[in-house]
């Protein structure tokens, strides 16, 4: 059957243009885009349409970076809920991080999760593996194996790797395999027993402080290490002033560094924390209104190349206790567009270049399928109504958890239906009922 | 204890959310039961059949026994949980805790924390007041009141003084908690100490650092030291106490330097030789016991104003 998304705005970051078009769609791929009313269906065709009128259409979302907590935690999260969270959030592939219990350091839990996705038949999970044993910073998982099991990238997210010289041999080692190694960087000297950013907050509060420095030092080792290397490295959400500007300093120099940063972020300051709000706490930790200014230059200047949610859904278990025994981390997947589209209205991106942070660039530092609206290429796609607003309602997350602190947000921008190879795997939009 | 003013709080969280009316308020009732602890009979009925829980999950002799003492003397009935010997040690969570206590319908729970703001979750649960009794780093709102109360007992006033606070500031429930009650009160504060042990930024409390501790004295009303915790120190801080009894510590010689009729507060428990010499501790200036007298006047009167309807017919 052929698929008609038909009167929709295609916003296609590869060549940034915007441009009315047609859609149609056959065998999961994208056979034509046409100009509208050039298409004029075969009178007994079965077509199904899809009307994107007064929408935009947009590649499938995608985020390099979630914690679906399956295997281990799936009182959390499995890959299921997760996948369903991902799809209302118009997200039509993500990377899920290796924190799991066990592990996933090995071929057999790579091949459990992709397992799991192809029955949670939504999306695509691309998972990343560790870069140490068991996370130990001590020695390498098997890249090799791992990358041919289905792994994407390496990275200890949540435990970052402490050992410098374990850190330089894993980008020589997973560049030779096209794996991407991808860093949460933070000495964890500096932000010993630490549950917030340090300044004028946590001295008000008296909660221990994780200083900016902490973070600011292994993104500086990191870059020396592609240096020295000339292997690429991912820098995981980057939250502080001093990051974005060594980012940038990186970059002059033509090393092979990338970054992402994650809607809260550039949503979000230390002050969230004032009434010890558990949901306000996250690694890194939320910062000061300036970095938050820095995080959006580095988005608008192209430092940052990437929006990612580090979705970590928590249950009231780890939440609802006391603030420094409260888990870090938020759910993100179903905030995050409307979120990267204020940034747009607030004239720190165009639209193009957002819909590039959710799809193009993390399709291109993965080496993955996506990210472009190309005629053969796979149809996954996502239809956003740039205008509809609501308010987030903690009831409404298709997520197992609730840990968000934009809970009774009013947000602006939504997906209204994502695609998956042609497939539809989330239709929030009653004049596509019929779907 | 006539005045028109009205005291609106069902708990006590913290001394950023009493008014420096609240404080007079409390203040002029606490001068009363001051007056009453010196009675042959110290108790009064003011409170019988209301509930008290200690709810301690820290080691605490000075505030608990303190916190027990103003509730007999008003005849409320107290329960006392301390760490060991609740469910806590089995697993059960703050709220659960909390929960269970109210099932029981307390007037009000008095809780000690290591976790900054655990009373505030405790308050989001139940219906009973909240008195936050020390809450890890972030407060210790009747450790403040009584301090202020002994200053202005001993100075008259508490506006236009200078006041010194020494020693770990970071870690600090008693300085924060101070800081802000003094400025409050239009005091002016500077803090002094080891530089590992002062705020990254402190100046954003409203207080200036002066490291030297000499410099630091000259020319103050009100010299507040603080405990330097041993338990929790690694070797990160400071190298040892010998070396803190040297640089940091507060003797004869360095007091000197401060206004003749200077006063020494210390929320105890001392280290002797270490913070502070034992000639000063119990020197002439030392205030330190006042504190504790007027601990138990202040709890009294913190206790009486959330939970006794505001009728003073036993007090007159």
């Amino acid at each position: 059957m052929i698929t008609w998304i038909k009167g929709g705005r295609i916003v296609d970051p590869r060549g940034m243009r915007e441009k009315n078009l047609d859609i149609l769609i056959n065998k999961g791929k994208i056979d034509r885009l046409l100009p509208p009313g050039a298409f004029h269906p075969p009178r007994d065709s079965e077509i199904r349409q899809v009307d994107a009128s007064g929408m935009v259409v947009t590649p499938g979302l995608i985020d390099m970076h979630v914690h679906f907590r399956e295997p281990g935690e799936e009182y959390k999260e499995t890959i299921a809920t997760g996948s369903k969270a991902a799809a209302a959030g118009g997200f039509t592939a993500v990377a899920c991080m290796a924190n799991t219990k066990p592990i996933n350091d090995s071929r057999s839990v790579t091949e459990f999760i992709l397992d799991r996705a192809r029955k949670a038949n939504l999306i695509r999970v691309y998972p990343v593996a560790a870069i140490s044993k068991g996370m130990r910073s001590e020695s390498l998982t098997e890249f090799g194996d791992l990358k041919q099991a289905g792994a994407v990238a390496v990275s200890d997210d949540g435990r970052p790797v402490t050992n410098s010289e374990l850190m330089r041999r894993a980008l020589e080692y997973a560049a030779f395999f096209g794996l991407q190694v991808i860093s949460h960087c933070q000495d964890l000297d500096l932000s010993n027993r630490g549950v917030m950013h340090e300044g004028a907050i946590s001295t008000k509060l008296g909660l221990i402080g994780i200083p900016a420095a902490g973070e600011e030092v292994m993104v500086v080792r990191e870059i020396l290490l592609a240096k020295l290397t000339g292997c690429p490295v991912h820098i995981a959400h980057v939250s502080t002033e001093g990051s974005v500007a060594f980012i940038r300093q990186a970059k002059e120099q033509g090393i092979p560094v990338t970054a992402e940063t994650a809607p809260h972020y550039f949503s979000l300051d230390h002050r969230a924390v004032m009434d010890f709000d558990t949901n306000a706490k996250m690694y890194p930790p939320l910062r000061e209104p300036k970095d938050v200014e820095a995080v959006k230059k580095g988005l608008s200047g192209g430092i940052i190349d990437v929006i990612a949610t580090d979705h970590a859904p928590h249950s009231p278990l780890e939440k609802d206790v006391e603030f420094d025994k409260a888990a870090f981390g938020i759910i993100g997947l179903e905030t995050s567009l409307p979120l990267t589209l204020q940034l747009v209205r607030d004239g720190v991106m165009d639209l193009p270049s957002a819909i590039a942070k959710l799809s193009y660039n993390p399709a291109t530092i993965l080496s993955v399928k996506g990210g472009t609206i190309e005629e053969g290429k796979e149809a996954d796609l996502t239809v956003i109504d740039l205008n509809k607003e609501y308010v987030v309602h903690e009831e409404d997350f298709n997520s197992k958890s609730h840990n968000s602190p934009f809970i009774g947000w009013s947000m602006k921008g939504k997906a209204m239906l994502t695609m998956v190879g042609g497939r539809i795997v989330w239709n929030s939009d009653e004049r596509n009922s019929g779907c | 204890m006539e005045s028109m003013y009205r005291f609106q709080h069902r708990g006590l969280l913290g001394i950023e959310q009493l008014s420096v009316s609240d404080i007079h308020l409390i203040f002029d009732t606490a001068d009363v039961f001051r007056e009453i602890s010196t009675r042959d009979i110290k108790e009064v009925p003011t409170l019988r059949g209301k509930t008290i829980v200690n709810f301690f999950f820290e080691p605490s002799t000075r505030t608990k026994t303190s916190f027990e003492m103003a509730a007999k003397r008003l005849s409320a009935d107290t329960l006392n949980f301390s760490v060991s010997d609740s469910s806590m040690v089995k697993g059960e969570t703050l709220i659960d805790t909390a929960r269970n206590l109210q099932a029981m319908n307390p007037d009000l729970i008095v809780i000690r924390h290591p976790s900054s703001g655990a009373p505030y979750l405790l308050a989001k649960y139940v219906e009973a007041g909240v008195i936050n009794a020390g809450d890890g780093m972030h407060e210790h709102p009747t450790q403040a009141l009584l301090d202020l109360y002994t200053i202005k007992k001993k100075k008259g006033r508490i506006k236009g003084l200078r006041v010194v606070i020494i020693g770990d500031i970071a870690h600090s429930r008693v300085a924060r908690s101070n800081i802000i009650g003094l400025r409050k009160m239009g005091a002016q504060v500077s803090v002094s100490g080891p530089p590992t042990m002062i705020p990254v930024h402190a100046e954003s409390l409203g207080v200036k650092v002066v490291f030297d501790l000499a410099k630091a004295l000259k020319g103050k009303d009100v010299v507040m030291l603080l405990r330097i915790q041993l338990e929790r120190q690694s070797g990160m801080l400071f190298p040892g106490t010998r070396e803190y009894s040297t640089f940091f510590g507060l003797n004869e010689d360095l007091m000197k330097g401060a206004k003749k009729e200077a006063i020494i507060m210390h929320p105890g428990p001392i280290n002797r030789g270490v913070e502070i010499t034992s000639k000063v501790a119990d020197g002439p200036y030392s205030v330190i016991l006042d504190q504790v007298t007027n601990g138990v006047a202040i709890r009294m009167a913190l206790l009486y104003l959330l939970i006794g309807g505001g009728k003073d017919d036993h007090l007159d």
